[in-house]
């Protein structure tokens, strides 16, 4: 009864969105604020009757009702309470109705907290919204319904791959699609703006929070997925250039580009048409990303069953999603007209350098994970791409957008002073310097392109700091006079100094991965190794038995100089449901180096195979990612936000229709 | 400066950024492209030593040897019709087995051998990677019916 309620729940949501795509757009075009406001209601009773059929499936996972086939294939009653809940989401259609839930969560959004948006705008932006949630709950429900029972029901589920039975995991996709749908909210913005056929820097404030909001929620979950490879798949990589990767890697960089971008329209008044482009490129790239990922395309762990019927509907859906805005942004971009004028060396210039290195840096990726797909198709030789490829194009166009990244934000409006710019970095300068000459001589012989990896981190870092200095006037103006700005500096300032600093510590976390030391051994109970001035200890290994699997947990002693450091207990753990054994890698971190320990397979005859590594700076590329993720939420809390769109409030009419 | 020649400057700088793409990826294409092969193809193509390529099969069953120096393993991949002898130094991912599917990068040495820089079998124990199947197809060693299903994964 309760699951029929979800889908009939589900259904009486898709009629919901048929509606917000349809009525709110025919009203802002006859200008009938009724109509109009069809949206907000239908927006907002979408989103709850949405969240309702969630909660039905969270509830059927939960109380494990075998009867419901989605349950049945990714449940069962041994596992932990956490790992049914997110269960839910570990397969392609409880994933899809958290996709729906986040879309008509933001919708909601749009429709709660729009009331300073102009009426037509809002009613078209809904529109749009409700568009998307038409075509995915389409899908859902005729190729993709989590609802379908079974009968007779079975005694019991087949599980959830246990690889995905992690902590890390679990909020891993949550935070993927918070930030993938949460661009749909730039997406919509920018097609209403091209039916309006305007766009203004009141638009652009509207805009950049919710581009900013998602870019959070999808640097953090990025930095998850990377994080949870990094200690459940034992090989002591946090990237792999894996397509599943470089689909979420995408939307990310059109994200950032973006978010630069609406700046300038903000502030400055131009660059319209490419951040129109922009908003639509991101969003289609993430739609394109969960496909990519959920449509078995791709063969890894995140792919599920391949559906003749759903990769047919997923085509369609991408062709009506991409090339529908796209043809529209053809018709009506050349009548958005630019404003501000700005020098090629300006601090306009410099965003613009931003977004041609990042959109350089989408293409790059794009064909290295497209290439071979497309090879197939049309019945070429099998092929990979793999980091190799990655290293020789997206590496050399990082190096100038970190370079341009110090020095934009000193550049002044409109017409910048490179030359000055880099006089008042006399301090990177410095630094950078004595980093990579410290770097070269510390280090003979090693790795010079990674010590110049410190120094590009280097020069970021300062940057950032040179350009917080200058606001603050530090030493230029009297203490009291700096420390009264220091507590008066927008968070948006603030905000932006994090997420640089941020980009500068993750960087220095993936040039620190050239120092790493492996070492690969058979060893016995009693065996001592050294390794990077370490010792390790293997003192033996015991059964221990979990929730629903067997583990061999294996005991190490790290000792630095005779004293003991930590104490490692990496496991292997089997799931006889599966039949598959899993590594439970242990990593002791001191948040400058880790040191990584994963157990082997036993060779039979009292050894065991050991993976051990250190790991200079590995923690900071994810210290780097929250840093970044930080600084977009520091901006997103600047009072900027609400003041300024209250600006064109006063235009709005009071609201006609009760929100329910 | 007008916005005619802003306009000049910024598709100049957007063709030169697009040139540079265009380099950096036809040259990175043409060296690091990694092929994939089955163990016939990669007897037939000849295939220079040192080159990174991919191979893919079944590990054959009763082929796995752990080495003296207690580091190196030693198998043989397999498509029912040549066999390649792989050596790889490292942990084996967890879900390697013999007479399940594997697909190995590395190169060839001088000796004939492979020596993998990479073992992937990261999928499910009923997975089989799709270029396994197909090479498995091409050799004419796949099994329709009875291996089919625990192939074609859990789904009902």
């Amino acid at each position: 009864m309760m699951v029929e309620l979800g889908h009939f729940a589900l259904v009486l949501a898709l009629l919901l969105s048929v509606a917000q795509a349809s009525l709110p757009l025919y009203g802002a075009a006859r200008r009938h604020l009724g109509l109009m406001e069809v949206g907000r209601g239908a927006a907002l009773a979408s989103f709850v009757l949405v969240a309702l059929a969630f909660a039905v499936l969270i509830n059927a996972y939960v109380t494990s009702d075998f009867s419901v086939a989605n349950v049945v294939e990714n449940s069962h009653t041994d596992k932990p309470l956490l790992y049914k809940i997110t269960g839910v989401w570990g397969n392609h259609e409880g994933s899809m109705v958290l996709w729906v839930f986040i879309l008509t969560l933001f919708g909601a959004a749009v429709a709660w907290f729009g009331d300073n948006l102009p009426p037509e705008l809002r009613a078209r932006v809904l529109a749009v919204q409700g568009m998307i949630g038409t075509g995915f709950l389409l899908f859902i429900l005729f190729t993709s319904n989590p609802f379908l029972r079974v009968l007779p029901a079975p005694a019991n589920g087949q599980g959830l791959n246990p690889v995905l039975q992690d902590p890390g995991l679990a909020f891993h996709p949550p935070f993927l699609y918070l930030g993938y749908v949460g661009f749909s909210v730039a997406f919509s913005f920018a097609v209403a703006a091209l039916i309006e056929g305007r766009v203004d820097a009141a638009w652009a404030r509207w805009v950049r929070p919710w581009t900013l909001a998602a870019w959070c929620a999808l640097t953090i979950g990025i930095a998850m997925g990377s994080w949870w490879a990094y200690y459940t798949l034992g090989w002591g990589g946090w990237w792999f250039w894996d397509p599943v990767e470089n689909a979420s890697l995408m939307p990310w960089l059109a994200g950032t580009a973006l978010l630069h971008t609406a700046i300038v329209v903000e502030k400055r008044d131009t660059l319209k048409s490419w951040t129109i482009l922009l908003a639509i490129v991101t969003f289609s790239l993430s739609l394109v990303g969960t496909f990519l990922v959920r449509s078995g395309v791709l063969t890894s762990v995140h792919a599920f069953a391949v559906d003749p019927t759903r990769g047919t509907f997923i085509l369609l859906l991408l062709l009506v999603a991409i090339g529908g805005p796209l043809t529209l942004y053809a018709v009506r971009a050349p009548a958005l007209k630019g404003g501000g004028l700005f020098a090629p060396l300006s601090r306009e210039g410099a965003l613009v350098l931003n977004n041609l290195l990042l959109a350089c840096a989408v293409a790059t990726v794009f064909l290295g994970t497209l290439y071979p797909l497309f090879l197939d198709a049309v019945g070429g030789p099998k092929v990979s791409v793999g980091y190799p490829f990655f290293n020789r194009t997206f590496v050399p166009l990082m190096v100038p957008l970190l370079l341009a990244v110090a020095v934009g934000p000193l550049m002044a409006w409109k017409r910048g002073d490179l030359l000055g710019a880099l006089q008042r970095m006399w301090a990177a300068f410095a630094v950078v310097l004595v980093v990579v000459v410290g770097g070269l001589y510390a280090t003979k012989g090693g790795p010079v392109l990674a010590v110049l990896g410190f120094g590009l981190a280097a020069w970021v870092a300062m940057g950032a700091l040179t350009e917080w200095a200058e606001r603050v006037r530090l030493f230029r103006a009297p203490p009291g006079e700096t420390l009264r700005r220091v507590v008066n500096l927008p968070r948006s300032a603030y905000g932006m100094t994090i997420a640089h600093l941020g980009v500068a510590v993750a960087v220095a976390g993936f040039a620190a991965s050239a120092f790493e030391t492996e070492s690969i051994q058979t060893m016995r109970a009693g065996d001592t190794i050294p390794i990077a001035g370490f010792s390790l200890e293997f003192t033996g290994v015991e059964p221990v038995q979990g929730a629903n699997f067997n583990a061999d947990r294996g005991s190490f002693l790290l000792r630095r100089d005779g004293a003991l450091v930590a104490e490692l207990h990496p496991e292997r753990r089997f799931f006889p449901l599966h039949q598959q054994t899993t590594a439970k890698t242990a990593i002791h971190t001191n948040f400058l180096a880790d040191f990584y320990l994963a157990l082997g397979d036993p060779d039979g005859k009292g050894g065991w195979a050991v993976r051990a590594y250190w790991k200079p700076l590995v923690p900071w590329i994810w210290i780097g990612a929250v840093m970044m993720a930080l600084g977009g939420l520091m901006s997103l809390s600047d009072r900027r936000w609400r003041v300024g769109a209250a600006a064109r409030a006063r235009r709005a009419p009071p609201v006609a229709a009760p929100a329910e | 400066m007008t916005r005619k020649r802003r306009r000049l400057y910024v598709v100049l700088g957007g063709l030169g950024a697009l040139g540079v793409v265009s380099a950096l990826v036809l040259t990175a294409f043409n060296d690091d492209l990694v092929f994939f092969y089955s163990p016939t193809e990669l007897r037939a193509k000849n295939v220079p030593d040192g080159r990174l390529v991919r191979i893919g099969g079944l590990v054959e069953t009763g082929s796995v040897a752990h080495q003296a120096d207690g580091r190196t393993i030693a198998f043989r991949v397999t498509d029912g019709k040549e066999d390649v002898e792989v050596a790889y130094v490292g942990v084996l991912p967890d879900l390697f087995r013999e007479g399940q599917g594997v697909v190995i990068e590395g190169a060839l040495a001088r000796n004939g051998t492979f020596r993998a820089a990479e073992v992937l079998a990261k999928h499910d124990e009923n997975y089989m990677p799709r270029e396994v199947v197909e090479a498995l197809k091409k050799s004419g060693h796949w099994q329709e019916g009875g291996s089919q299903e625990a192939i074609a994964g859990r789904r009902p």
